[in-house]
């Protein structure tokens, strides 16, 4: 499962332009137990590790077999379509943790992603603990925290037929699902939305939240890009 | 997936969402339908929907009496108002498109739960990627094009030709009827997935060869192919990986950082002597 390695951009581009901007606002830490290794108390230690998570504002937190704090519900009611109750419900995250799984937090700051990870340090829950970012971003914050890496997983973008592929805006945003739950064509379709004022980008970023199983999609990220989208073009 | 004709009311809300543009409303019905061969069972559309359970006809005539004013109603795009989405039981060889596209359900064909395994990511408890390694994860078909079994035994075999080690804990490896020439199971070729993902490790200093084979038969392939190499750190955190990398002309910008932090918390070879003999329900069969 490498659901967070390869989120596209512009350092990914097909045709690659000099110098692209750094990627400032997508910092995920996630945790993750070997069965029969350290995964006695698993249960204690993921709820710890999301409540840590919780306290250094989070814009996503995920639990991979459950979703994140964006979820579908089961039975709205049609008030849902003028009235409809989207805010994130991290204590039912919490609650449905149960077992063997991945516990997912997304930062837009790297201050508040450093900081969590301090507190994790100190939590020493045992867990196997990676961060999902730039990867000198990462060595940064091991460097802030004391740490020393000790694997690394790089993703090399793209290849193949990638004309195949939409544009970068909405390449930009489906990847945050790195499961591919979130289709190119819903993220079109909200575009637009956006563009002709039906919807607002952050309404647009919180379906596409509901539809990322693993919670690890980036809705401040998701915002701006769908913000740049409407006034930049796509 | 299917979608129950008496429920769907065509609203079209599932044809967006869904991953690989399987569904469309079809004329002669009215209603909304899956295209069986495009459709990978990821559920995507099942799940990711909210639903509200409306009674169909009285939406269809609301529907209708909207659409005779001219009346446009602008609803929540991602609810399916009467719950019309229906997963259908599958059989082998079908079964391989859910286990390989729904990242909620455990490989049921292989026994091995999620795409891939955990690669480095438990690296400092599993110790699998050593100093002087590379781990690579290749996969295929995401985002959002999906491929198809006999692309990826194309690749597969072209490894194999390198003479390779492919990861025996991974789906796809047990998929396969030939490691050494890098088969896998004819019945399945013709399955389309929403991703896959084959893993190997070699020495790092096999790193450009395996790259440039990868992206030589990539160009090959109609679909899109995502590449993931890992390493493990020296004493200081660096790493021998990126140089080598940025070599081929590849850029080493985003990825994984294994922070270290993970440690065995019960005793490993006690816990392996405690499980050594069948558990009381498989030592009954």
């Amino acid at each position: 499962m490498t659901n967070t390695l390869h989120r596209f951009s512009e350092h990914y581009a097909f045709e690659p332009k000099p110098n692209p901007a750094p990627v400032e606002d997508d910092f995920i830490v996630f945790a993750m137990a070997t069965r029969g290794v350290n995964d006695d108390g698993l249960v204690d230690k993921y709820r710890t590790f999301a409540r840590l998570a919780l306290a250094h504002n989070p814009v996503n937190v995920g639990d991979a077999t459950k979703g994140g704090i964006y979820r579908p519900q089961p039975a709205l009611n049609p008030l849902a379509h003028w009235k409809r109750d989207d805010r994130p419900d991290p204590e039912r995250l919490i609650e449905d943790i149960e077992g063997h799984t991945v516990v997912a937090a997304v930062f837009s700051r790297w201050e508040d992603m450093e900081a969590f990870v301090e507190d994790v340090v100190q939590a020493d829950l045992g867990l196997s603990v990676n961060i999902s970012a730039p990867i000198d971003a990462a060595a940064r914050c091991c460097k802030a925290s004391g740490l020393t890496r000790h694997s690394l997983e790089y993703s090399l973008g793209f290849q193949g037929r990638v004309e195949r592929l939409p544009d970068r805006a909405v390449l930009e945003i489906s990847t945050m699902c790195g499961h591919g739950m979130v289709s190119h064509t819903f993220v079109k379709k909200m575009v637009d939305w956006v563009k002709e004022g039906r919807r607002t980008p952050a309404q647009a970023a919180r379906y596409m939240a509901r539809f990322c199983v693993c919670g690890v999609f980036n809705t401040v990220r998701a915002e701006k890009l769908f913000e740049q989208a409407r006034t930049r073009g796509a | 997936m299917r979608i129950d004709e008496y429920k769907c009311v065509a609203c079209g809300n599932c044809i967006p969402v869904c991953p690989v543009g399987a569904i469309y409303i079809d004329p002669a019905i009215g209603r909304a339908r899956v295209n069986q061969a495009e459709c990978v069972e990821c559920h995507a559309c099942y799940r990711g929907m909210s639903k509200e359970h409306l009674f169909p006809p009285m939406v269809r005539g609301i529907r209708r009496v909207a659409k005779g004013l001219r009346f446009r109603f602008d609803p929540e795009p991602d609810i399916c108002p009467t719950d019309a989405l229906t997963p259908q039981a599958l059989t082998w060889p079908r079964i391989v498109r859910r286990a390989f596209s729904d990242p909620q359900v455990p490989h049921e064909s292989t026994g091995i739960h999620g795409r891939g395994t955990a690669e480095v990511k438990t690296n400092d408890v599993t110790g699998r990627v050593k100093e002087g390694e590379a781990g690579f994860v290749i996969e295929f078909g995401r985002p959002g094009l999906g491929a198809w079994f006999r692309e990826i035994q194309e690749m597969t075999q072209a490894l194999a030709a390198l003479g390779v080690e492919f990861e025996k804990k991974n789906p796809v490896t047990s998929l396969m009827t030939d490691q050494v020439r890098g088969l896998i199971r004819e019945d399945i070729l013709g399955e389309k997935v929403l991703s896959a993902i084959v893993e190997l490790k070699t020495g790092l200093e096999q790193v450009p060869t395996v790259l440039r084979t990868i992206r030589g038969v990539s160009r090959r392939l109609e679909t899109v192919v995502a590449v993931g190499v890992s390493t493990r750190c020296d004493e200081q955190g660096q790493d021998r990986l990126r140089a080598l990398l940025e070599a081929e002309g590849y850029p080493a910008y985003r990825g994984k950082t294994n922070l270290g932090l993970g440690h065995a918390t019960v005793d490993v070879r006690a816990a392996g002597r405690r499980w050594a003999g069948p558990r009381p329900s498989e030592a009954s069969l």
